[in-house]
């Protein structure tokens, strides 16, 4: 069962940033996910070095590298211009796409809850055209737009688009009608109205439409460099250095590659944890 | 027709009940999240007897429900001691009592699963308790619905039914363990005045023929003193008893009660003491813990 | 002087069991009477019509490239397609069959790990604590970028496609399906153990039932994603499938079949999401019918 002995808590205790430090490290889950990884780690090593368990081959893991080989390998590449170059290249086709399809998504998605035509003629092409997997549309749009640059930024586009407006969309037509009828039996304008309630109150979906579509940004941008083998010779985006690193036939750092994509997006997502933290400050939960 | 083996009658129904005796003694208890020191409940004593009807009272937050808490053994307590009967459930060397259908709560805002039609909830004891098989605990559940007035909603969804009537099969899924004691959390807070009439006598219906112990917060005054056999006043938090109003209005009671002298003289007597209490909850302003 | 009319005099009919064809009949003729289907049509023919305009009408520099709907329709439907694919082509369903066997290997294999894992994820504390690290770590990892590894090890063609499907929905499922058994309220724990339940009763009785709406959201996005990273690991490494079918008509510049199959993808993919969607009403009466009392 559930432990119900933290079901109660006291409101309004100022904590500061050091007692938060203090209570992750004594926290007993904090410890074990230690625990958990380190362990986890020390298995990968033995199971890549020896191929097998307890006298059982292993059938695949043998074939990955250690982590120690993995951790060699970065700090070699750690010097190298050409990694950096990939981080910075990969990091602005994210922000590209990912803001494109803020600045057309978010208004888009408004508009669908705002106006009943609106979105009887618009959403049911949306609906249409949304399962079709982003990735999809990549030679098509490699055929289409006159650069590889631009290609990829339209399939990463495309990507984080369809999970924003199906976001703002369901935020927006799930605001309660009675703060509606609050503002609108004080008086206010249509442009109050959707400045102070429908705007603020969609904000929530906005920021875990942006959170999502982070992620899946992230996904198309390694992908359609693998496909489209990179840009620019030398640093090409992470997709691509991983994509290089299998042709050059080096697993260690393919697995770098991985993990560094891997720290790329949980940074981005944290960064729009964080502003959308410092931007809805009655949700202290988000 | 109706069957003498399956009915609501357990708790010596003809004389006086012999189940069901509950005794608090000295309880404290004091919530310690992240270092700050709440205390609930302080030095809290209270003796109930054995088929009493009895009404906790007292302001929003005070405790109340930490009381019932400690009694299901959802919650440890810091110290002191609760008995039911002889047996005790927590004590000095036992901080958790341990959960026992012995006493069935049934919560304020309900809590009969929605994934169970009536009759499936109502035999879940029995059935895993393995008092009964499937088959009779569900056979069994229909006739005890029936007799509640609700057999013709055995089969449905509770969130297909009124709350007044989810309610009542939430009872029925109680009383048919037999307990020693039901707990009762604020069960008809959220209910119009109108269906909370229906709602009372209904229950008196049922407490006149099972005399089975009920332990009853509410903070409606003349809810209390309309259902109870003793009326528990509590502080504001920490809670502590303040006082015990006997009510003596003749059973069984129905809605005349409610515009009678003595009802009106009881309900009087006690409103000051509530009311001291409401006051100074309302001042602390605190939020309500749980 | 207004009468008195004495309660007899009224009678109450007696509550009609809604005949179901008789309400579908209804919906019908409401929705028939509102704007709506029809501004449905018109946003789908105004779609089509500029997409037409565009690649077809107008011939715009770009857009020219782009096969135009006329001629996508013609060649789909024609029984001796120019460029290789039509719906009498055997090699069109060959795609088909090819890519929906590998989403179903991956899905199944997928949700007979993920829901249970995710169950007792959600279910234990000590058993979360050490697991949910070690998963929060690997997921922020893109599945695409597992494409090499992948490839490299596991040998052959289908393998490495069905690794990737299954990591991308097993992360979506297990996930799901904690947070279902973590959104379960309290109370309902509570009212079991009063009644007396083992914890294996509990388990059967509340964590189960109380998390399977989360798991079929769950379900249904992961079969999304599913299909997303299919879709990839097909361009990258693949014999057969819609989305080797569509790289491999873009390396051999015929651009008809490229656009048949990001349509038939995206007809393939909602219709798995609506199956799974189908099989969790059916799975959650309780839940279906109050849905549909609210309305919904």
């Amino acid at each position: 069962m559930v432990s119900v002995s933290e079901v109660s808590r006291p409101i309004g205790i100022a904590r500061s940033r050091r007692s938060f430090l203090r209570r992750t490290l004594g926290r007993q889950e904090f410890w074990r996910g230690c625990v958990a990884i380190v362990v986890f780690l020390i298995l990968w090593e033995i199971g890549s070095r020896s191929g097998e368990w307890f006298g059982y081959t292993l059938p695949y893991v043998g074939l990955l590298p250690p982590p120690s080989d993995v951790a060699v390998a970065w700090s070699k590449v750690l010097m190298k211009w050409g990694y950096w170059e990939s981080w910075y290249q990969s990091f602005k086709r994210v922000l590209t796409g990912f803001i494109a399809a803020q600045i057309i998504g978010i208004p888009f998605g408004l508009m669908l809850a705002v106006n009943k035509y609106f979105r009887d003629i618009f959403f049911p092409p949306f609906e249409v055209l949304r399962p079709i997997p982003p990735l999809a549309w990549v030679p098509a749009s490699l055929i289409f737009w006159p650069t590889n640059e631009m290609s990829i930024a339209f399939v990463t586009f495309l990507g984080a688009f369809f999970t924003i407006v199906i976001n703002v969309l369901g935020g927006a037509r799930t605001i309660d009608v009675r703060y509606l009828r609050a503002v609108q039996s004080m008086g206010a304008s249509q442009w109050d109205l959707f400045w102070r309630i429908i705007l603020p109150g969609t904000l929530p979906s906005i920021f875990t439409g942006a959170a999502v579509g982070m992620g899946i940004t992230w996904e198309v941008v390694v992908a359609a460099e693998m496909i489209s083998g990179g840009g620019t010779q030398g640093g090409g985006g992470l997709g691509f250095f991983i994509w290089n690193s299998y042709m050059g036939g080096s697993l260690p750092q393919i697995v770098v590659g991985m993990i560094s994509i891997g720290i790329a997006g949980y940074l981005s997502s944290t960064v729009i944890r964080m502003i959308g933290r410092s931007a809805m400050p009655w949700r202290k939960l988000f | 027709m109706k069957r003498a083996d399956a009915s609501l009658e357990f708790n010596g129904s003809s004389g006086m009940p012999t189940r069901g005796a509950l005794t608090i003694r000295d309880l404290v208890k004091i919530y310690d999240p992240e270092g700050v020191n709440i205390m609930a409940v302080d030095h809290c004593s209270m003796q109930i007897t054995p088929g009493e009807f009895c009404m906790i009272v007292g302001p929003s937050g005070c405790g109340k429900t930490t009381l019932l808490n400690a009694i299901a053994g959802f919650h440890s307590i810091t110290s002191g001691e609760i008995f039911l009967d002889d047996k005790l459930l927590c004590g000095p060397d036992k901080p958790i009592a341990a959960q026992g259908a012995d006493r069935i709560v049934v919560f304020q805002n309900g809590a009969l699963f929605p994934w169970k039609t009536l009759a499936e909830n109502v035999a879940y004891g029995p059935m895993v308790q393995g008092v009964l098989s499937k088959r009779n605990a569900l056979a069994k559940a229909h006739e005890m619905l029936a007799e509640a007035g609700l057999g013709e909603f055995g089969g449905k969804y509770p969130g297909e039914v009124s709350s007044g009537m989810a309610r009542r099969a939430e009872i029925v899924r109680a009383l048919i363990n037999r307990p020693k004691v039901l707990l009762l959390d604020e069960p008809y807070r959220a209910m119009d005045g109108l269906t909370k009439s229906i709602m009372h006598e209904a229950l008196l219906e049922i407490y006149d023929r099972t005399k089975v112990t009920i332990f009853f917060i509410t903070h409606d005054l003349e809810e209390a003193i309309f259902l109870g056999d003793r009326v528990y006043v509590l502080t504001t938090r920490p809670c502590r008893l303040k006082k015990v109003v006997n009510v003596d209005i003749p059973r069984p009671r129905n809605y005349e009660v409610l515009s009678s002298e003595p009802f009106r003289l009881l309900v009087e007597e006690t409103r000051d003491a509530v009311h001291e209490e409401a006051i100074k909850a309302f001042q602390l302003g605190e939020r309500e813990l749980a | 002087m207004h009468q008195v009319v004495s309660p007899g005099e009224f009678q109450v009919a007696p509550r009609a069991t809604p005949n179901r064809l008789a309400r579908a009949w209804y919906l019908l003729t409401k929705t028939a009477r509102s704007p709506t289907p029809y501004l449905m049509a018109f946003g789908i023919l105004l779609w089509v019509f500029v997409y037409w305009l565009l690649c077809e009408g107008l011939k715009l520099p770009r857009f020219v490239k782009i096969p135009g709907p006329i001629t996508v329709l013609s060649e789909w439907l024609s029984p001796n397609p120019q460029q290789g694919i039509s719906i009498f082509t055997p090699e069109y369903y060959e795609h088909i069959y090819v890519s929906c066997r590998r989403i179903f290997i991956a899905f199944c294999i997928a949700t007979s790990i993920g829901v249970p894992l995710g169950l007792v994820m959600g279910w234990s504390r000590t058993f979360r604590d050490y697991t949910f690290p070690i998963l929060e770590t690997l997921r922020p990892i893109p599945i695409l970028a597992w494409v090499p590894l992948a490839i490299l090890m596991f040998s052959g063609y289908e393998t490495p496609v069905i690794f990737l499907a299954t990591l991308a929905s097993l992360y979506v499922t297990t996930l799901n399906t904690m947070l279902g058994v973590q959104s379960i309220d309290e109370v309902y724990f509570r009212a079991a153990g009063c009644l007396g339940s083992s914890r294996w009763d509990v388990f059967r009785h509340v964590v189960v039932p109380g998390a399977l709406p989360f798991i079929f959201t769950g379900l249904q996005i992961s079969i999304g994603v599913a299909w997303f990273s299919l879709v990839a690991a097909e361009m990258v490494s693949g014999d057969f499938g819609l989305g080797y079918l569509i790289l491999s008509s873009y390396m051999n510049s015929v651009t008809v079949p490229m656009v048949i199959a990001m349509l038939t993808l995206g007809f393939v993919g909602w219709f798995t999401s609506a199956m799974v969607r189908f099989v969790g009403n059916r799975l959650m009466q309780w839940h279906a019918r109050a849905l549909a009392l609210q309305g919904r």
